[in-house]
């Protein structure tokens, strides 16, 4: 096969660095100009043509490199001597392509100690672009080609092949801009050498103070931070977990629509949530005025600060944890628990030993998530923290507020990845080596065992008044886009939907979108319709390559999956036009770095929910599937795929609805062209105007309820066993 | 990567916007209402095609420091005068002088001297108090009129204020005190508030929106703020301080660097003019004073004439060194303390 080949892919390569262009090109690429052999401009040539014609002398070591693979990729000769020249050529390659990138930018040399060692360079270059790339790929591709070529990962191309595209891009999009993003902590400020600036920033009280234990003042904001993500993730895990079970094993009627109610915080933009608490339980809320009015006690303003961030938290985050467990709820295999019970076990004692245990990776992966989202969030504790700080709103004010001081950012940022890091770590040493595989091959598996009584009770005591609170919040939150001032003049009316979604009927008959929300509209969906798939299957793939297989660096690599979460939105956007601004990969101001944006910080999500998926499924049956002939390719295709219909959901939901809601980030990557919905609406509230803001809200939701019904429809549901009737059969339909 | 590469080939091309003529790369940090009347203004003036890009001004300082060895605004219109001075002392912005500079009120001339050049005003604002009207009633609290009644007792709980270390406008309020005061009195008076002040909110809004909503009864914010809050339909009231106050200069700045000089400049220009300056803030329902002396004030704005203005010192209390000291000791003397 052709494909199945390392020729292709250094045919894909020797394509990139001799006849396309090699830089990107600022009106696009033409038809005529794809042969850059030959072109008269410099910069629409490819790097052969450079070196050659333009004395571009850079260029001849990855043309070089390029060259030395061939014998490698060759089908002839053996595999040793092959594997060295495709090792050789491909890595020598990768290496000239970023050094060359890296040396020489907009400006000529882009480090002073080279233009001092060779002299001023009077030649610049912009941003690589489709040559460069796919250079850059079949290098890639080589090297892995080599490695599995010397037996590494069981010889295995296609699993080499993903672990060098993942290790690639997460170095690319993740490692990269975070290192150059703390890499501003060793900035000196003002007078202070560069080390004591860095002791000055790391050792402040405003970080580690205690005084908060003995009086009334407040802790240090590492403290404020830890304290809120450790009880925010523990409710959310129990809240998420009682829905799961109250919707996957009980028979009751509104559970359909109880999906429907979990998801919908995730689909609401930031803020939303926050003020619809303001205006329940603020001091001028509904709950403290009938307080108020009929016992006489004022309860005050207790919901800024601590209490408030939390129950906003707990509410945005209980779905995360609820997405993450349903796929682990309905995984669990019947058949242990009918084993249980046939061992004469009662529900509660099946329920503690068999049930509960078999979901544990999946409680301590919801737990994880939602503890770094926790550290993460900002628009919670900006609306409702009053003096309470947190990490990210320090960072963000750090970067943008009136310190000014990036160092002190990065090193809060710093402290954030470490935080993340030992949760990580302690999660790990939670779920431990233990098997918790209940998907095996072994044919028809049984009925889920109902809830014993007691579990069921609290299960509905915890879910039912919650689920009434998220709607009481939701209506609140929702009714300011159809009255005229929210939470003041409860006039309804239908001028700010008007004032956003307009459509006039031009003379000619053409329609005009002339609302001011429409652009953003546009582009949103298009950008998050163009990242949620990438997410799922680079998430997938992933999840895939670290639960099945054993390579040296497993663990570091999954940790760096898990980096972009830990950091909070504001430093991954300073971090991306940071590093992506100037060459080699320029692509600040254009879709594409909001499509990176949105697939690498909603990555984790995909890994996370296929990592507790895969950890269900038997390894045997892609075994199966590879001892019938299967290439490991079709085996993930044909046998894991299908099992895993829940985890894609999870990914692809997730992360196209992340994509339409983040914020933090995105809001330094906009441009003018590509302008996202959030950023309108956050500008609107800003602005005071929280009818646009919710008129616009509500319509997001709308949208994205239809994108999560599609999403749903597309992928379809796994069966697992042979009883096909869906009523027999909880675990059918999703909503 | 494969799929990556695709993605390269469909969107990334059209990269780097093409240094052609007739554009302008518009970086605004006043509110959306306020950019795009400014923006699509030039546009009909001059039929140079405007790409606005809008962000708070600290976030628009961060993403120029970001961008400084390649940049990708021309002009800086709006937002607090602090980070256009930071902008200037750093070398991202550089020094310009319109012909229309002598029609420019005192504050804004000063402010361009002071930069070298670097920054010039274009409005504005004064700081003062935000009440809520009905809260204040129903407490039977009086309407405060001067800085020293905020320290009555009976407002214990009731006043908000940003947190100096991530709000410019709560900055303002100390650098204000710091001149009116002398610098130990004004933190003297800082302590005693601090009895007072129910929460020291992260972002410089969010005094004014607790205000509006009932969620406390008094802010210190500036006075546009409040009447915008009153405008949409609270019961919001607002005071410029009997014993005079300090304001804030919206600024304008030249990118160092920027790829359209030319048009940046007549942009300059003509948004110094008095009937640029008069339409867009007209349109957007602005209340800040205008910097041209020949823009009429809007009706219900604070006149600066009439209202006591400090002489603001903007080159000592922009300056970071000094901005660093003072923070430190509202950390140390203030924000420690107990409630």
């Amino acid at each position: 096969m052709f494909l199945g080949s390392s020729l292709f892919f250094w045919l894909l390569a020797a394509l990139g660095a001799a006849i396309l262009p090699w830089h990107m090109q600022q009106d696009g690429v033409t038809v005529a100009g794809l042969v850059a052999l030959g072109q008269e401009d410099p910069e629409a040539s490819s790097a052969l043509w450079q070196a050659m014609a333009f004395g571009r002398f850079w260029f001849w070591p990855v043309v070089a490199a390029i060259a030395l693979a061939l014998p490698g990729a060759l089908p002839a000769g053996s595999a040793a001597r092959r594997a060295v020249f495709l090792l050789w050529g491909g890595g020598l390659g990768l290496l000239a392509i970023v050094l060359q990138g890296m040396a020489i930018g907009v400006q000529g040399w882009s480090w002073p100690w080279l233009a001092a060692l060779f002299g001023e360079l009077d030649d610049r270059q912009f941003g690589i672009g489709l040559g460069g790339s796919l250079a850059f790929l079949g290098c890639l591709v080589m090297v892995t080609d080599g490695l599995a070529m010397r037996g590494l990962f069981k010889g295995d191309r296609f699993v080499s092949g993903a672990v060098g595209l993942l290790v690639a891009s997460i170095a690319l999009f993740t490692a990269w801009p975070v290192l150059t993003m703390l890499g501003q902590m060793f900035t000196p400020r003002g007078d202070l050498g560069i080390g004591a600036s860095l002791v000055e920033r790391v050792a402040d009280s405003k970080i580690w103070g205690l005084a908060c234990v003995g009086s009334n003042v407040n802790c240090g904001v590492f403290w404020n931070t830890l304290l809120l993500a450790t009880c925010t993730a523990t409710a959310a895990t129990c809240l998420g977990l009682c829905f799961a079970l109250i919707v996957t094993r009980t028979q009751f009627p509104a559970r359909r629509a109880m999906r429907l109610l979990t998801v919908l915080p995730i689909i609401t933009p930031p803020f939303v949530i926050g003020l619809g608490l303001i205006l329940i339980f603020g001091r001028s809320g509904v709950v403290n005025q009938i307080v108020a009015a009929t016992t006489g006690v004022e309860l005050g303003r207790w919901i800024y600060g601590f209490n408030g961030v939390l129950l906003a938290q707990v509410f945005s985050f209980t779905p995360t944890a609820f997405l993450v467990l349903i796929g682990v709820v309905e995984g669990i295999s019947p058949a242990m628990e009918e084993a249980s019970q046939t061992l004469r076990a009662s529900r509660m004692r099946t329920f503690r030993a068999v049930t509960l245990p078999l979901m544990v990776p999946g409680l301590a992966n919801a737990w994880l998530v939602v503890f770094v989202e926790s550290l993460a969030d900002f628009g919670n504790p900006i609306v409702l923290g009053g003096s309470y700080g947190v990490l990210s709103t320090e960072i963000f004010f750090a970067v943008v507020g009136a310190q000014q001081d990036f160092g002190r950012a990065a090193v809060l940022a710093g402290i954030m990845l470490v935080v993340g890091l030992c949760a990580f770590l302690l999660q790990r040493a939670v779920v431990g080596r233990r098997s918790y595989v209940s998907v095996t091959g072994k044919g028809d598996v049984g009925l889920p065992t109902p809830l014993p009584p007691p579990v069921r009770v609290v299960a509905f005591a915890v879910a039912i008044p919650w689920a009434i609170l998220t709607i009481v919040v939701y209506t609140m939150a929702l009714a300011g886009a159809f009255v005229r001032v929210w939470g003041r003049d409860w006039t309804p009316t239908l001028s700010h939907f008007q004032r956003a979604f307009a459509i006039e009927w031009a003379a000619d008959g053409r329609m005009l979108f002339s609302g001011g929300a429409w652009h953003s509209l546009f582009t949103t969906i298009q950008l998050a319709a163009i990242a949620a798939p990438i997410t799922a299957s680079i998430g997938l793939l992933a999840a895939w390559v670290l639960t099945r297989q054993r390579f040296a660096g497993r663990t570091a690599l999954e940790f760096s999956l898990m980096l972009t979460f830990a950091v909070p939105g504001t430093v991954i956007g300073v971090a991306y036009i940071l590093t992506y601004n100037i060459p080699p990969l320029e692509i600040t101001g254009t879709a594409m770095i909001l499509i990176a944006c949105f697939v690498f910080r909603n990555l984790p999500v995909g890994v996370r929910s296929g990592v507790a998926a895969m950890s269900q499924l038997d390894k045997s049956l892609d075994e199966a599937a590879i001892t019938l002939r299967a290439s490991t390719f079709r085996a993930l295709r044909t046998v894991v795929l299908p099992l895993l219909k829940p985890a894609i959901v999870t990914a692809l939901v997730y992360s196209f609805v992340r994509a339409m809601t983040t914020v933090s980030a995105v809001i330094f990557l906009v441009s003018a062209e590509y302008e996202m919905a959030t950023v309108f609406i956050i500008n609107r509230v800003i602005n005071g105007d929280y009818g646009l803001a919710i008129a616009y809200c509500a319509v997001l939701i709308v949208l994205m309820m239809a994108a999560i019904g599609l999403i749903n429809l597309a992928v379809g549901s796994r069966r697992l066993g042979r009883r096909a009737a869906p009523a027999a059969l909880p675990a059918g339909g999703r909503a | 990567m494969l799929r990556r590469a695709a993605f390269a080939l469909a969107f990334a091309l059209p990269a780097l916007p093409a240094a052609a003529q007739g554009q302008l790369n518009l970086y605004c940090s006043a509110t959306i209402e306020w950019c795009q009347p400014i923006a699509r203004g030039f546009e009909r003036e001059s039929g140079v095609r405007v790409n606005l890009t809008q962000r708070s001004t600290g976030e628009m300082l961060a993403a120029i420091r970001s961008e400084g060895r390649n940049p990708r605004g021309d002009v800086w219109w709006g937002g607090t005068g602090d980070p256009h001075v930071a902008a200037g002392e750093e070398g991202l912005t550089q020094p310009y002088e319109s012909p229309r500079i002598a029609e420019l009120h005192d504050w804004a001339q000063a402010q361009w001297r002071q930069t070298q050049g670097r920054t010039v005003g274009v409005y504005a604002s004064v700081l003062g108090f935000g009440f809520n009207t009905e809260l204040i009633a129903r407490r039977n609290l009086p309407a405060p009129r001067c800085w020293a009644d905020l320290l009555n007792p009976a407002y214990r709980g009731e006043i908000q204020v940003a947190n100096p270390n991530s709000s410019g406008t709560a900055y303002i309020v100390i650098a204000t005190l710091v001149q009116m005061m002398g610098e130990d009195p004004a933190f003297e008076y800082l302590k005693t508030l601090h009895g007072s002040v129910n929460s020291y909110p992260r972002s410089g809004t969010a005094p004014i929106t607790a205000v509006a909503r009932g969620e406390t009864a008094v802010s210190i914010s500036f006075v546009h703020n409040a009447a915008e809050e009153a405008a949409a339909g609270f019961p919001v009231g607002h005071a410029v301080p009997c014993e005079g106050t300090g304001y804030e200069i919206g600024s304008m700045s030249i990118i160092r660097g920027a790829r359209n000089l030319q048009n940046a400049q007549r942009f300059y220009n003509w948004a110094l003019s008095a009937e640029a300056q008069l339409a867009a803030s007209r349109e957007a329902k602005k209340l800040q004073t205008m910097a041209n002396r020949n823009v009429p004030l809007t009706d219900g704005a604070p006149n600066m004439a009439t209202a006591r203005i400090i002489d603001y010192d903007n080159a000592r209390f922009g300056a970071s060194a000094e901005r660093r000291r003072l923070l430190a000791r509202w950390d140390r003397e203030v924000g420690a303390l107990p409630r």
